[in-house]
């Protein structure tokens, strides 16, 4: 068995004679791709802030940092803003909480019927994104909706509420949605991290006395933790687009722009209002900020990698 | 733990209904007539009222939807795995220059949604149907199927490269060693020997993708903004008509033909889904 490192120079050292040109039949046409539709595209969107543009002109007009300082200016970009960092601060911390408790639970105790339970808790990340959005807005449909429609069964009538038409509500019921979503990914992920750590660490600290709650802080959370660390800045990155395509279908942004998040408000601009330059500034601030984000929450938890 | 059990047991049992209630009640909803829409969500339909298929099939097209999801999903699958297995492989197995800017780019790539490139993409297309419209009057490039296949294909290359490079790297070189000692050839014994090796990081590739195509809509919604949608954009279509229309029976069959080609799936592979998200573990 070779080290996957030797691999590499010896398969390399294979013969000289005709090794670029099969390298780079075999690498080009994705990097062809990957350039024109991924690299381009993500230079574009910085190059086209700094210009006014509505598209379909053939001129676009180059204004600078204009398109930013409007920004500052733009009560809507700022509500989107708080909503965004209102549902990554609220779903992280609900998903992320839940998703390692259950997990906990489900590899440590062993518990009748754990498959099943994985399978239907996994259910919604098959789902399309379209398909939640439906689901839910049966679920809250103000006259024949599930929830309303349970709540007045229960004769308590006092407590139905417009889920999504109420402009204190509405950002709450999205979040619900995306929870909903991602918990039984999460689930499953951390599952399969934590049933990778050895049994007799658990054994060992059973005898010493550890009670379950002592070992998750102890042993478990230590030991997944760089794993941990990956997902959350993945979870962040997936959350920004999460709540864009769920309130692009769900509420389309509304009742009065009040569930409107980052590229929401982007995709609006850009296609609804045709202001692409001033769109794409928006899209600056997003890169800007996932970026920042992920940055800060990798520092935030570095720790020493441990090992079993 | 044993305090807690019982407590997290029936936490567990409450969150598996939350999931399974709504998606069976949708399955049960779907069968309803129009008046039975009305009054209490929780009672049964009477009969199975299959009209509300008839209808979403044909009167809201979702029949060529389908058809037009299904095309756009196999051939993306086709163009991503064409491009990407070759070059994960020579990433794997090579050593040329620039191999440390083609990994970090494709690593950053991971991180670049397609959900943010979407206008800019939208706008290089209409651009280059603006510069071709002497031979094509009515446009090449955006509402064209094929158009959208590759745009899948391009955007999941990062992902598609990395699980299928770091498969590669795991597989001992001693076979490829072998092979090309018995006189193969560089293309033989990446096609003959290390694809099929590599058979189990494929098929996590291809239900991932297989996922991430079927269910975009976004994309779709752009670059397909004609007659023909996919089956995403046509439920999204069905959703707006219906908030206006209150017609649910459309709305729920149109959601019945959407999830059950995806849970099928889902429920035959689950156990391979799970194991390859431990391998990727970074598709959100």
């Amino acid at each position: 068995m070779t080290t996957p490192a030797a691999a590499p120079k010896r398969a390399a050292a294979r013969g000289r004679k005709g090794h670029g040109k099969f390298v780079a039949a075999c690498l080009l046409p994705a990097l062809a791709l990957f350039a024109l539709f991924m690299i381009w595209p993500t230079i574009n969107v910085f190059r086209m802030s700094f210009y006014q543009w509505s598209g379909f002109s053939p001129e676009a007009r180059f204004v600078g940092l204009d398109n930013f300082t409007k920004l500052l200016d733009d009560d809507q970009f700022i509500r989107a803003f708080q909503n965004t960092v209102a549902l990554l601060v609220v779903v992280t911390v609900v998903t992320m909480g839940m998703g390692l408790f259950l997990a906990a639970v489900m590899t440590r105790e062993k518990l009748r019927g754990r498959n099943l339970y994985r399978f239907v808790l996994y259910i919604p990340n098959v789902l399309s994104v379209v398909v939640i959005a439906a689901i839910f807005s049966a679920i809250y449909d103000q006259q024949n909706g599930l929830l309303n429609g349970t709540l007045r069964l229960l004769s308590a009538d006092g407590l139905q509420q417009v889920w999504l038409g109420n402009q204190k509500i509405v950002l709450w019921s999205v979040a619900i949605a995306m929870v909903w979503q991602s918990l039984g990914y999460y689930m499953v992920l951390y599952m399969s991290s934590m049933s990778s750590i050895p049994e007799e660490l658990y054994e060992a600290s059973s005898l010493d006395g550890a009670t379950g709650s002592r070992q998750f802080f102890t042993i478990t959370l230590p030991l997944i933790w760089q794993n941990l660390r990956t997902s959350l800045t993945f979870f962040i990155m997936s959350a920004v687009n999460l709540s864009f395509v769920l309130v692009r279908a769900m509420t389309g942004g509304g009742p009065d722009g009040s569930s409107e998040v980052l590229l929401s408000y982007m995709y609006k601009q850009a296609y609804t209002n045709s202001s692409y330059g001033y769109g794409m500034a928006i899209g600056v601030v997003i890169f800007a900020f996932s970026f920042l984000v992920s940055l800060l929450v990798s520092r935030a938890t570095k720790r020493e990698p441990l090992q079993f | 733990m044993t305090k807690i059990k019982p407590l997290a047991y029936a936490l567990i049992v409450a969150l598996a209904l939350l999931i399974a209630v709504p998606v069976a009640w949708v399955l049960v909803a779907s069968l309803k007539t129009k008046g039975e829409f009305f009054g209490s969500p929780w009672t049964l339909p009477e009969g199975l009222h299959l009209r509300n298929y008839v209808d979403a099939f044909v009167t809201a097209h979702m029949g060529q939807y389908f058809a037009t999801s299904l095309f756009v999903t196999l051939l993306g699958l086709a163009f991503v795995l064409a491009v990407s297995i070759p070059a994960a492989y020579v990433i794997a197995r090579y050593d040329f220059w620039g191999k440390s800017v083609v990994e970090v780019a494709l690593l950053a790539g991971l991180f670049v949604n397609v959900n943010y490139i979407v206008v800019p993409i939208f706008l290089m297309l209409v651009g280059w149907d603006r510069s071709l419209a002497d031979v094509f009057p009515d446009g090449f490039f955006i509402d064209n199927p094929a158009m959208l296949s590759l745009i899948y294909a391009a955007t999941s290359i990062p992902f598609t490269i990395y699980l299928l490079t770091a498969y590669f790297r795991s597989i001992p070189a001693d076979y490829e060693e072998a092979a090309s000692l018995d006189g193969a050839s560089r293309w033989t014994v990446m096609t003959r020997v290390m694809v099929p090796m590599a058979r189990p990081a494929v098929t996590t590739v291809i239900l991932f993708n297989f996922l991430a195509y079927w269910n975009d809509f976004i994309i779709a919604l752009t670059l397909l903004p004609g007659e023909g949608k996919t089956l995403q954009v046509g439920l999204l279509n069905l959703m707006t008509a219906q908030k206006a229309a209150a017609d649910y029976g459309r709305l729920y069959a149109g959601m019945v033909i959407v999830i059950v080609p995806v849970l099928l799936v889902y429920a035959l592979i689950q156990r391979r889904l799970i194991e390859g998200m431990a391998a990727g573990g970074v598709k959100g």
